[in-house]
């Protein structure tokens, strides 16, 4: 991701994203890196698409950012497979794994 | 360069002719890679439509048939929304309600995808020293000219953004 003009990441700490959960999440959606994106754009992304507050939103994006990708959502298979469509709607970077 | 302000629920700029005139031609150009253009070999379309299972080619093209022509629609439809709000000729007034601010927001940020693709450009890029290498080497060349726009673009969805979330 790339800065946009005099924007400047203000917070660094290191974010835990996925709830823990009881039952088994075998699968993840991964956002990963790319040198276009704004990360403001990105951040308002993920506040769109999975209903994060913004500082929430902004620790996912400098973790993507930082790490080079991080996972963005856990669940059934067929729901990350739509996370990963919508990600690509927006046009970031999105796979799906296995846990 | 133009800015977007926040009136009310609508989004409104004032944009010079040169502006119409290259958010016409970035658009058009993005409706013609996913129309007539569309090449799956293209990096492009590859960015555009990434592979959902890097290491699984098979699933990743079953994902893709499901898919592809949804998120075709929608990337088509998001770039006819630059088209719809832009003036006639000449400058003007752009403004735009929630929904075409959304559309826009996409839009640029699929532009400046395919355009980073052809430019090349990775995290190490600095903007403003490769321009300044592209003028230093041809300043009639095409990569003057797209640098300056994917720079312009940037700009704008940043504005946009700004506004738009205000």
């Amino acid at each position: 991701m790339t800065a946009a003009p005099q924007t400047t990441p203000s917070r660094t700490e290191r974010p835990e994203f996925v709830e823990e959960s009881e039952f088994a999440r075998p699968w993840v959606t991964i956002v990963h890196n790319d040198p276009v994106n704004l990360m403001s754009y990105v951040t308002w992304v993920f506040q769109q698409l999975f209903g994060y507050p913004k500082d929430k939103a902004e620790l996912l994006m400098l973790d993507v950012h930082h790490k080079g990708k991080a996972v963005v959502s856990a669940g059934a298979r067929e729901r990350m497979e739509h996370d990963a469509s919508r990600l690509h709607s927006y046009g970031l970077w999105a796979t799906v794994d296995k846990q | 360069m133009t800015l977007f302000k926040r009136r009310g629920a609508v989004c409104i700029a004032t944009l010079q002719a040169d502006e119409v005139k290259v958010l016409r031609k970035v658009a058009e150009e993005v409706v013609g890679l996913l129309t007539e253009g569309f090449d799956h070999s293209d990096p492009v379309v590859g960015r555009l439509f990434p592979d959902v299972y890097p290491e699984a080619p098979r699933e990743s093209a079953e994902f893709r048939r499901f898919t592809e022509g949804d998120l075709k629609t929608s990337k088509i439809d998001q770039a006819g929304a630059i088209l719809a709000a832009l003036p006639e000729e000449g400058s003007g007034e752009v403004r735009l309600d929630a929904e075409a601010a959304q559309a826009w927001l996409r839009a640029l940020n699929d532009a400046r995808l395919a355009l980073g693709i052809r430019l090349e450009i990775t995290d190490d890029t600095v903007l403003e020293a490769e321009l300044d290498k592209a003028l230093a080497e041809d300043p009639q060349s095409a990569r003057v000219f797209q640098l300056s726009v994917y720079s312009y673009l940037g700009y704008l969805q940043d504005s946009l953004l700004t506004a738009y979330t205000a």
